[in-house]
This record gives structure tokens, C-alpha cells and sequence, in this order.
């Protein structure tokens, strides 16, 4: 348990210090959302300082700091100047548009990149581990924009699927299952172009991972004792080769939401993609501080969630933990 | 460090491809910039040896493109007008290197234009829009990651050589940076500085930005290099000699540090690269009408031209040999490097986030 309260503290640290930095870049940036407002002659001068006042603008940094703090403690994240309204309810709606994507990828990509890597592994240097290294790095030289701009080419041509959005306009006339459907269908294209962009990274490392194991005299002798082919790899090998892949999953994380932003702009997805993009141009610093602070608190629970994967996966380290 | 024959394999292929868009000036038949209002949107002209009439011909040919009747933007090949290619044609002027003025031009026709990758909303041609575009994307790629690794270089070797609080220090916030997915880090260094800027100043910008993105693994690696290297014996000699930090560091020590700074610089110019297309690809980069592998895309963002002119995609596919090379040349480089942690490294770095 101490452990675990350590990684806490150390995540809090963290998330002050990613705050912090992102107070003192806004600190050091020319420019606010009011200074377009200046070159309209209709809005007075008078009501530009106003507003500034009004938003703190004109304050010292460590103040508007200390005032977003308490703001954040009211569970706000500080003041949509676009939106005029408090960040937290704007930025949660599309937090949850891109945590359905990326943890659906998530899924998907780990649930294929195990057994192909495990098939690779188990054939080194046959034809279907050649197959597959050709796969995976024909799939990392083409660049995640490539990537996703040449399936939406593929979904426009073939007409399959819908190119954007996250439902369509008739949504709310569907039935539930029809509802679900229509997600679905949205779901594919972006989806696909994630999963695409993570699963070399993942079946390489599958791959390097069980190709270590493979050779350890343990699974000869299992192999001796005629325990079946995919009961030795799935359930002996594949726990032996599971801790480097654990962090892994932890670090995918990052990958994703990165390759997520991305992704959800080009395929008009509703998430923290478009969104964030709209506030830098519009310069509505706090959505960008919240959705930057967001981004990290996913990052570091996917860590936390690998750390309690490993603990429950590794008895040494749970021994480790408790001496 | 011996350079194997496949790392100068992909050296050479890399050295060609940089060349070729070094030379952009020669290698592209026209101006980036310069539009042809009547032919907005030309599908790429097919390069052809046989004629309609079946005969052969030895110089390369393209049919001109004429409008189809009763549409504005949908064209046949006019089988009338047959374009020869020359070769060695005087063209548009431009400058070699942004120094030699000259008007040559590998190829070009004459009294018309020809457009191998099709033209743009503007009739502007998309192939020397292309090879144009590579002098902002790639070398934005470049020396935003010269700019990493010598960031990295510094700070690693002052954490790792100094030890104590300024470790700690620099350290504590490397794993702030580390700790942020690097597309969002992007966008927030991004948003905090000017959006309405010249095309010069936003290519300095982004390499500004870009480079202060990813400093902090080469940092972390350097720092592992200089915490082995200052407890070697010969390290340790040269100070009971009397050798200063600064002579240490920079005789013995951070010459140590010179695989493992190639090896980042090969993995992250790709990276950057990448950066740079996807910050002007959503319009926070290299405005037009200066062309970069971003802005070039980004007229895909608009459905009707994802409908109707699939072209513009082109240049997606021709951006893949040069990522093709740097990661060979990344995979070489770390299997040389490492050579037992091959298996586990291989390629994979390339998605490791910066």
C-alpha cells in the first residue's frame, strides 16, 4: 500500500507541475482572447479593460494561478472565455467522445496485437513471422496522417461508411439498437485508423517479448509433459513475457490520445480534438490548460492501471513491495 | 563508429531523396506559387509512349486535359493535343540552393503546362508543390531535432556529470515533459505563442516549438552515458591529471554520448517531420501561399475535394520513402548500437512518442 500511496504523490506532484508550466507559458505569451476584440471599433475600449478586469487578465501571474487553483478545487478548471461558461462541463463531454475511441482502440489493437505477435514469435524466422514483420513495418513508414487521410479516400470511394461526425443527423429518430448501430458505424473509420497507427509498436513488442521466453527450458518440459500448443503459449509463456508488456500498455496510452487528437480532427470526430484546436485559434487559454491537465490525468491513470496490473501480475514484485 | 553497408545503404538512398528536394528549384517544372486560375484541379497527366494511332514514341508524352462538356471541373484527355516532354527546358527562374539564380528545369513542355501529380483549387502544380514543400517539412524535421539533441546533449550532460540538486532538478521536469502525450504538448506550446505570423516566422516557430518538445529522452539517455562514462578509469585519470570539467566532458566523456545522440537524431527527424505536417496540416503552421507537406493535405479537410479529387492525396504516398529511409537508418543505427537489444528495439522507437 505504501507503494501505491508513493505513485499518488507523485502524480499530484506531477499535475501541479504540468499546471504550473502551462501557467507560465500563458505568463510569458503575447496576445489574449480579448486583443481581437480591439480591432473592432463598435466594442469600446472601456469594455475590453472591463472584461480583462473582469477575467483577472490584468492580474499578476501568480494570483490568476492561485485563483485557478481554487477553481480547479471547485471542480471548474477555470473560465471558457469562448464558451462563457466554466471548462470542466464543456471539456467532460468531449473527454468521454475521445475516451470511447481510444479505449475501444485500445482494446482492439491489444486483442489483435497478442495473438499476432504470439503467432510471429512461435514461427521466428518462418514465412508467417516474415508476413508479419513486412506488416508492421509497412504500417510504421506511413505516417498517421497518411494513414488516416487515405482511409477516409478509401471510406469516400467505397461509400461504406459515414466520413464524419459521431452520429448522423436523423440519430435521435432511431430506436436504441439503431442508436447503437449508427455509433458503430461512425466508430469505424476513426477507430481503424488508430488501431493502424498503434498495432506495429504492439506486435513488435508482442513479439521481442515472447521470442525471450519461448526458449526457456520451463516450456520444454511443459512441452515434455504434452501440455497443448495453445495452453503453453496463451497461459505459460505468455504470463512470463507479460511485464515489459505491461508497461507497454501503460505507455500506449500516450500514443493513443496523441494519435486520437490528431485522428478526431481529421475525421470531424466530437472529442478533445477539434475542440482544443478551436480554442488555441480562438486563444481560450484555460480550455487549453484544462484540456493539456486532462490529457496528463489520463496518462498517469493508465500508468497507475499498469502498475496494478503488474503488482497483481508478478508475484516478485508484490514481495518486493511488501519487504 | 564503422558504418555498416546497410547504414550507408539507407544514407545514400536518404542523401538522393534530400537532394532531389534540395534542388527543388530544378527538379520541379514550375513556381509553387504560381497559379493557372483556368485549369483548377487537372488530374494527374499519365505519362505516355504509344499514341492513340498505336505509334511508338521514344520521348515520353502527356495528352492535355480539356474540359467535359456541360461541366466545369471534370475533364477528358484530348487526345488532339499531345504534349512531348522536354528535357533540360528553360523555365521559371529560381534559385539553386537560394543562392544561384538559375532557370533550368529538369523537364517542362512548351505553350503548355503539364501537371504529373494533377493541380490544386488554384491550378498550381501539386508535384513542385511537393518537392517545395519537402525545403519547409524536412528541414523543419531537421534541425528541430538538432535543436533536441543539442538541448538533450546540455542538459544531460550537466545532470549527469554535476549530479546533486541540479540533477534532481532537471530531471524532475524532464519527466514533466515525458509525462505529456507529445501532440498535446505541441498544441499547448503551440497555443501560448502569436497564431497570425509571416511564413518565416512560423517556420522558425514551429521549429522552435518542435524542438522544445522532445528534449527530454535524449536528455535522459545522454545522462546515463555521462553517469558511466565519468566512473571510467581513464575518465578518472585525466582529472587526478588535473583536467577541467569542461576539458573532460568534452574530450572523454561526451564523445561517448556520439551513437546513442545519432541514433535519436535519425529516430526523431521523422518524428518531426511529422509535426510539422500536422501542425500546418490544421492550419496552426506554414501558412500559404509558402507549400509544406501539411497545408498540402489539408485541402483534404474539405469533403467535396475527398469526393471529388482524390489526387490531392498524392502526396501523402510520396512522403513514405522518406520515412522509409529514416527509419532504416534509425533501425541500423540502434542495431549497431545495441546489438543484444536489437529484437526489442527494433523500428519500434519510432512510436515511443518524442
Amino acid at each position: 500500500m505504501r507503494y501505491f500511496l508513493r505513485r499518488l504523490r507523485h502524480a499530484v506532484f506531477l499535475l501541479i507541475g504540468v499546471s504550473l508550466l502551462a501557467f507560465v507559458f500563458t505568463a510569458l505569451a503575447p496576445g489574449n482572447y480579448f486583443d481581437e476584440m480591439r480591432l473592432n471599433p463598435q466594442i469600446a475600449p472601456e469594455t475590453i479593460t472591463a472584461l480583462r478586469t473582469q477575467y483577472e487578465l490584468d492580474r499578476p501571474m501568480p494570483i490568476r494561478y492561485a485563483h485557478w487553483v481554487i477553481s480547479v478545487l471547485h471542480g471548474d478548471l477555470g473560465f471558457s472565455f469562448a464558451y462563457n461558461s466554466p471548462v470542466a462541463p464543456l471539456l467532460l463531454v468531449r473527454a468521454r467522445n475521445t475516451l470511447l475511441l481510444t479505449v475501444t482502440a485500445m482494446l482492439l489493437a491489444w486483442g489483435i496485437a497478442l495473438p499476432l505477435g504470439i503467432w510471429s514469435a512461435e514461427h521466428l524466422g518462418r514465412l508467417p513471422d516474415r508476413l508479419v514483420s513486412w506488416g508492421t513495418a509497412a504500417l510504421l513508414v506511413i505516417p498517421d496522417l497518411a494513414l488516416a487521410l487515405g482511409l477516409l479516400v478509401l471510406a469516400v470511394k467505397s461509400g461504406r461508411f459515414p466520413t464524419g461526425g459521431m452520429v448522423s443527423l436523423n440519430f435521435e429518430s432511431h430506436s436504441l439498437p439503431g442508436k447503437a448501430y449508427d455509433l458503430l458505424l461512425h466508430m469505424v473509420l476513426p477507430i481503424a485508423a488508430l488501431v493502424l497507427s498503434v498495432l506495429p509498436l504492439l506486435v513488435r513488442h508482442v513479439r521481442a517479448a515472447m521470442v525471450e521466453v519461448l526458449d526457456a527450458p520451463f516450456l520444454l518440459a511443459a512441452e515434455g509433459h504434452g501440455i497443448p500448443r495453445r495452453t503453453l503459449l496463451y497461459l505459460y509463456a505468455l504470463p512470463a513475457a507479460a511485464n515489459p508488456l505491461i508497461s507497454l500498455f501503460g505507455f500506449s496510452i500516450g500514443t493513443l490520445l496523441s494519435g486520437s487528437l490528431l485522428i478526431e480532427v481529421v475525421m470531424s470526430w466530437p472529442g478533445l480534438g477539434p475542440f482544443l484546436l478551436e480554442a488555441i485559434l480562438a486563444r481560450d487559454l484555460y480550455v487549453v490548460i484544462g484540456g493539456v491537465l486532462l490529457s496528463t490525468l489520463f496518462l498517469v491513470g493508465g500508468n497507475f492501471l499498469a502498475d496494478l496490473l503488474l503488482f497483481w501480475a508478478d508475484p516478485r514484485i508484490r514481495t518486493e513491495m511488501q519487504a | 563508429m564503422r558504418l555498416s553497408r546497410k547504414i550507408s545503404g539507407w544514407l545514400v538512398f536518404l542523401v538522393i531523396l534530400h537532394a532531389i528536394v534540395i534542388f527543388a528549384g530544378f527538379f520541379a517544372p514550375y513556381d509553387p506559387t504560381e497559379q493557372d486560375r483556368k485549369s483548377p484541379y487537372l488530374p494527374p497527366m499519365r505519362l505516355h509512349f504509344v499514341d492513340a494511332q498505336g505509334h511508338f514514341h521514344a520521348r515520353p508524352f502527356v495528352y492535355s486535359w480539356k474540359v467535359r462538356e456541360g461541366t466545369f471541373d471534370q475533364y477528358d484527355e484530348d487526345a488532339a493535343r499531345l504534349v512531348p516532354l522536354q528535357f533540360l527546358v528553360r523555365g521559371a527562374s529560381h534559385r539553386l540552393l537560394g543562392l544561384l539564380p538559375s532557370r533550368l528545369h529538369l523537364f517542362g513542355a512548351e505553350n503548355e503546362r503539364i501537371y504529373l501529380l494533377g493541380s490544386d483549387s488554384y491550378g498550381r502544380d501539386q508535384l513542385s508543390r511537393f518537392l517545395y514543400g519537402g525545403q519547409v517539412s524536412l528541414f523543419a524535421g531537421l534541425l528541430g531535432a538538432g535543436i533536441t539533441v543539442f538541448l538533450g546533449l546540455v542538459v544531460g550532460s550537466v545532470a549527469g556529470y554535476f549530479g546533486g540538486w541540479r540533477d534532481d532538478l532537471l530531471m524532475r521536469i524532464s519527466e514533466l515533459f515525458l509525462a505529456l502525450p507529445w501532440l498535446y504538448l505541441l498544441f499547448a506550446l503551440r497555443a501560448f505563442v502569436p497564431l497570425a505570423v509571416s511564413p518565416l516566422q512560423a517556420f522558425f516557430l514551429i521549429i522552435a516549438v518542435v524542438g522544445a518538445v522532445g528534449w527530454a529522452r535524449p536528455a535522459r539517455l545522454v545522462r546515463g552515458v555521462v553517469l558511466s562514462a565519468k566512473e571510467r578509469d581513464f575518465v578518472r585519470a585525466a582529472r587526478g591529471f588535473g583536467a577541467t570539467d569542461g576539458y573532460l566532458l568534452r574530450r572523454h566523456i561526451l564523445p561517448q554520448a556520439s551513437s546513442v545522440l545519432l541514433t535519436q537524431a535519425a529516430i526523431l527527424v521523422p518524428q518531426f517531420v511529422l509535426a510539422e505536417m500536422t501542425l500546418s496540416f490544421l492550419g496552426l503552421g506554414v501558412p500559404e501561399p509558402v507549400p509544406s507537406w501539411g497545408n498540402l493535405l489539408s485541402t483534404l479537410q474539405q469533403y467535396s475535394v475527398l469526393v471529388s479529387y482524390w489526387w490531392m492525396y498524392l502526396p501523402a504516398l510520396l512522403i513514405v520513402p522518406f520515412f522509409l529511409g529514416y527509419l532504416g537508418l534509425g533501425s541500423g543505427l540502434q542495431k549497431s548500437e545495441e546489438p543484444e537489444k536489437m529484437e526489442r528495439n527494433a523500428l519500434g522507437a519510432l512510436r515511443d512518442g518524442v
